[in-house]
């Protein structure tokens, strides 16, 4: 501080520095009581509506509508407290303490955001059940007729089963030859290359090929050109052989990716001990590829699952067949609203296992090492 | 005698020359030490010597066996040459047990439980015996590192290549691997290696190499090169070192 200039620039410096002021709250507090208030009428509305389009339902059904109704209302509490909050800034302004002032600023907001956010989430809701209850619930009639649910439900779940065993059997397979199709894709140097293009060649077709065209073609075309062994298969395993074949493409770029981002020291330090290319891939680069694999692999497994739906081309009686059948004969689509169901249900707790191996590698990747 | 000879050498990555004639003998039991600027080829060469880059010209021959060029047994060779990496490289997937254990059960046809003794007999020489059945990601670089020299140690290879093995290391962790190399030297193993530790390489060294792009510029006993270079380049590197507090 020897130094005169520096000496006048830092006094100079200290004003001239603004103190920060606190946000404005009550703007963000009137907006955010206004949707709030908007969304719940609109909530109320629609209940009112579903209400009595349920004639005169259930004295339990009524409380349950009014219990919704009131959560409908609950974002106004945010909206209100942040008016609060926007008084207790205010006061902490006027004495002249600028820090709490603006903690209070920023709890208020925080506070009208929530607001906002749990507003618009009942609307959504209640935009659902206008649709549900819209055209004096003809919607509701046509998807959700409970004894047409009833009535369905055991054949449809016991045709789903069909679907769960194709799945299974298709993923079982792509597990493997995607796997074969990914080293295929990986080989090295001079004598690799004319593999590494019949991979390339296979991933390129069969990603492009939508399934539903490799179903029809395998279920049709392997019988009729009397493909031996193959035309003898249970049209079942036709379903396995045609999935496997289109997804055993997606699982090889993701084997791929996942082999690839292996660092190359690993291979170095493999080589170096006189492990070989194959030995190598299979005790040091797979194990440690295949960890980092499993949430895209889940993914593609879930697509997989889906499109089990589309193997009644092919002649496989399977649920959504089987619930367009019956569809068909009651004249409403609440059977297939069934197969909607058990697909959901089936595939959250796969979903969920994948968010739960996310965070876990991003946790690991975020520890410093 | 001559154990590894190394002839006229030569590589390219792409147009870029990284080696661009290197000639250098290693006797049994002598301990070369490559010094040299970042970027001046001292990797590439200790990766060529082990096959881990393909080399442009030249020839390699471990023990009178060509070893560079097509139709050479590369796992055979790799057997007989092991190399130590600044990156340690451990595979994390595999206990320091396994790590050790990998090559001689695999390549080696040793059976798994006189791997394992083994293992255990070198793992305890560096201290690291009481850490055999943990992974890699729970030891210090330091640790990782003397697991890394057991690793390359556990084929029994004639020749011993390390590539700036302290690096990486936090200057307090640098003197238990370095005196690992120094007892190893002692015993009488043939080492080849790289490094930044002038003081190390001084003590250790039989014969050290100035490697100044792509080509090995000076070479002599430590005394030699340290006290009185003769060249230039050599003279000007020494005192960068020198004034970076290395020596
Ligand atoms: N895979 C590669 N592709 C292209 N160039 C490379 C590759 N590996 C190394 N090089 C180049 O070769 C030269 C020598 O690299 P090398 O790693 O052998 O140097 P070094 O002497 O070990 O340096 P350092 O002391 O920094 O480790 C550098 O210029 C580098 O850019
Ligand atoms: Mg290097």
């Amino acid at each position: 501080m020897s130094d005169p200039v520096t000496a006048e620039l830092s006094a100079a410096a200290e004003p001239s520095v603004p103190p920060t002021p606190p946000q404005r709250v009550v703007p963000a507090a009137a907006i955010a009581l206004a949707v709030s208030g908007l969304c719940g009428l609109v909530a109320l509305s629609a209940l009112w509506s579903l209400h009595s389009m349920l004639g005169s339902p259930a004295s339990g059904v009524t409380v349950l509508l009014g219990a919704f109704g009131v959560a409908a209302l609950l974002p106004l509490v945010p909206a209100l407290r942040a008016f609060n909050t926007a008084r207790v800034r205010g006061r902490f302004l006027a004495d002249g303490d600028l820090a709490a002032a603006r903690a209070a600023a920023a709890r208020g907001r925080d506070q009208s955001h929530t607001a906002l956010g749990y507003a618009l989430a009942v609307l959504i809701c209640a935009a659902l059940v206008w649709f549900a209850t819209a055209n004096d619930g003809a919607i509701s009639r046509t998807f959700l007729r409970w004894e047409f649910i009833e009535t369905a439900w055991r054949s449809v779940a016991d045709a789903f089963w069909v679907n769960v065993k194709v799945a299974v059997g298709a993923e079982v397979l792509v597990l493997v030859f995607g796997l074969l199709i990914a080293i295929m894709r990986l080989l090295p140097g001079q004598a690799g290359r004319p593999l590494r293009w019949i991979a390339i060649g296979y991933v390129d077709t069969f990603r492009a090929i939508p399934s539903i065209i490799v179903l029809y073609l395998v279920g049709f075309g392997l019988s009729l050109a009397e493909v031996p062994v193959v035309k003898d298969l249970p049209p079942i395993w036709l379903a396995i052989v045609a999935l496997t074949l289109t997804y055993s493409g997606y699982v090889a770029e993701v084997y791929r990716a996942g082999i690839e981002s292996i660092h190359p020291g690993q291979w170095a330090a493999a080589r170096s001990l006189g492990l070989s290319y194959g030995m190598t891939l299979r005790t040091v680069i797979v194990p440690q590829g295949v960890r980092r694999i499993v949430p895209p692999l889940l993914n593609d497994f879930i697509g997989l699952q889906k499109d089990t739906a589309l193997i009644g081309v092919m002649g496989v009686t399977d649920a959504f067949t089987q619930a367009r059948l019956t569809a068909s004969n009651v004249f409403n689509l609440s059977p297939v609203i069934v197969v909607a169901v058990l697909f959901v249900v089936i595939t959250i707790p796969q979903a969920r296992f994948v968010d739960r191996l996310l965070a876990r590698e991003q946790r690991r990747a975020g520890r410093p090492s | 005698m001559t154990f590894l000879q190394i002839r006229d050498v030569h590589k390219a990555y792409g147009d870029a020359d990284v080696l661009k004639g290197v000639s250098l003998d290693v006797a049994k039991h002598e301990v070369v030490c490559l010094i040299g600027a970042s970027g001046s080829g001292k990797s590439t060469l200790l990766r060529c010597i082990n096959a881990l880059e393909p080399i442009s010209g030249g020839e390699i021959r471990v023990d009178g066996d060509v070893v560079s060029g097509q139709g050479v047994d590369v796992n055979r060779l790799r057997r007989n040459v092991g190399i130590v990496f600044q990156s340690y490289n451990l595979f994390p997937h595999m206990t320091v047990l396994r790590n050790v254990t990998l090559a001689p059960t695999m390549v080696g046809g040793v059976p798994k439980a006189q791997a394992t003794e083994h293992a255990l007999a070198l793992l305890e020489r560096v201290g690291m015996k009481d850490k055999a059945d943990c992974y890699p990601e729970s030891l210090s670089g330091g640790q990782q590192q003397r697991v890394a020299i057991v690793r390359a140690l556990a084929t029994n290879p004639q020749v011993l290549l390390l590539d700036e093995i302290t690096a990486a290391l936090d200057p307090e962790l640098v003197g238990d691997v370095l005196a690992i190399v120094r007892e190893l030297a002692q015993d009488g193993l043939t080492m080849l290696l790289a490094t930044h530790e002038m003081g190390f390489a001084r003590d250790v060294a039989s014969q050290v190499c100035f490697l100044d792009d792509g080509t090995i510029l000076e070479r002599g006993t430590a005394a030699e090169i340290f006290e009185d270079p003769q060249e230039e380049r050599t003279r000007q590197f020494l005192a960068r070192v020198l004034t970076a507090g290395r020596l």
